[in-house]
């Protein structure tokens, strides 16, 4: 019997799938970060100086509304990184790129930060503003709950050994906790009762916020955006790195 | 410095709360993204040195 040599060669990935290749993915990595890591600290600095010092007290508010140049980033970016850990996960169960595994898990810290600070300069505002620290509020609670998830999807990552497994693991997680992420955006439109305000920002021009707190509030939104893509890139090539050395010391120990 | 009134512990502790975890995150990030490469070209070192 003959092996005949196949008429067509495998067909290589291309364009976006490409970057599922470690080595693809470390080579544009280390292309952008450098911008990555400058515009976000430019834009940080410029969205909360500019915040700080330049804008005005809210009638109703008075100064607590500089809070908000924290508070509404860090909340989108919270619910965002779920989103992408979420997107990260679907491609690993499909497709079974380990890189997007690697961007889900080198996401949760970050995602788990945001959703601190959110927490904390919420409840920072809300006790001058509600007379309280804290709340059971739909928005709010969910907000717990999501954190509490980022947490549990971090301690599954550590407490599993094989990395396929936990990757699979994870993404389920992921999966089940997307209904936390929606509720914490929607939450308000749900269910009417509560302390937290509707969006601050939307498409909608009616309901944003005055102009003078807006700007600024997009230029540090920004800053976020970008601080958190310039993180998870980072991250993700630090998980791509560790596991080729598992990977290379495995080897070693065969041998 | 502006005037932050009678609320000024509130904005000015949200603002060092959230300066420190972001700095806390980022300096942790790094740190661990430069242990990651150091681990990985002392065994790739030790792999090429066995040719």
């Amino acid at each position: 019997m003959s092996v005949t040599e196949p008429k067509t060669q495998p067909k290589r990935p291309s364009g976006f799938w490409s970057y599922a290749n470690p080595v693809k993915f470390l080579a544009l990595s280390e292309r952008i970060l450098p911008t990555l890591w400058w515009l976000s600290v430019i834009c940080l600095a410029v969205g909360l100086i500019w915040g700080f010092f330049f804008t005005p007290d809210d009638f109703r508010q008075g100064s607590t509304v500089k809070i908000i140049y924290l508070h509404v980033p860090s909340a989108l970016m919270a619910i965002n990184a779920w989103f992408m850990m979420l997107v990260a996960s679907l491609i690993w169960i499909v497709r079974r790129h380990h890189v997007s595994a690697l961007a889900a898990k080198a996401a949760a810290p970050v995602g788990v930060v945001m959703t601190l600070i959110a927490l904390v300069t919420g409840a920072i505002w809300g006790q001058p503003m509600w007379g309280t620290w804290w709340a059971w509020d739909p928005r709010l609670t969910s907000f717990l709950i999501l954190f509490l998830f980022y947490l549990g999807y971090i301690a599954l990552w550590e407490a599993i050994e094989d990395p396929d497994t936990a990757a699979d693991l994870t993404s389920v997680l992921c999966l089940v906790g997307s209904v936390f992420a929606v509720l914490s955006r929607y939450a308000v439109n749900f269910w009417n009762q509560g302390l937290h305000q509707g969006a601050s920002l939307s498409l909608d021009k009616e309901e944003n916020v005055a102009d003078v707190f807006y700007f600024p509030l997009l230029v540090a939104i920004a800053g976020f955006v970008l601080l958190f893509l310039a993180l998870v890139l980072y991250r993700t090539g630090t998980e791509i790195r560790l596991r080729r050395t598992r990977a290379l010391l495995a080897r070693e120990a065969r041998l | 410095m502006p005037d932050l009134g009678k609320y000024a512990d509130a904005v000015l502790s949200s603002y060092a709360a959230s300066l420190v975890l972001l700095s806390l995150l980022v300096a942790i990030t790094l740190y661990q993204g430069r242990k990651a490469r150091r681990a990985l070209e002392a065994v790739e070192r030790k792999g090429n040195d066995r040719g």
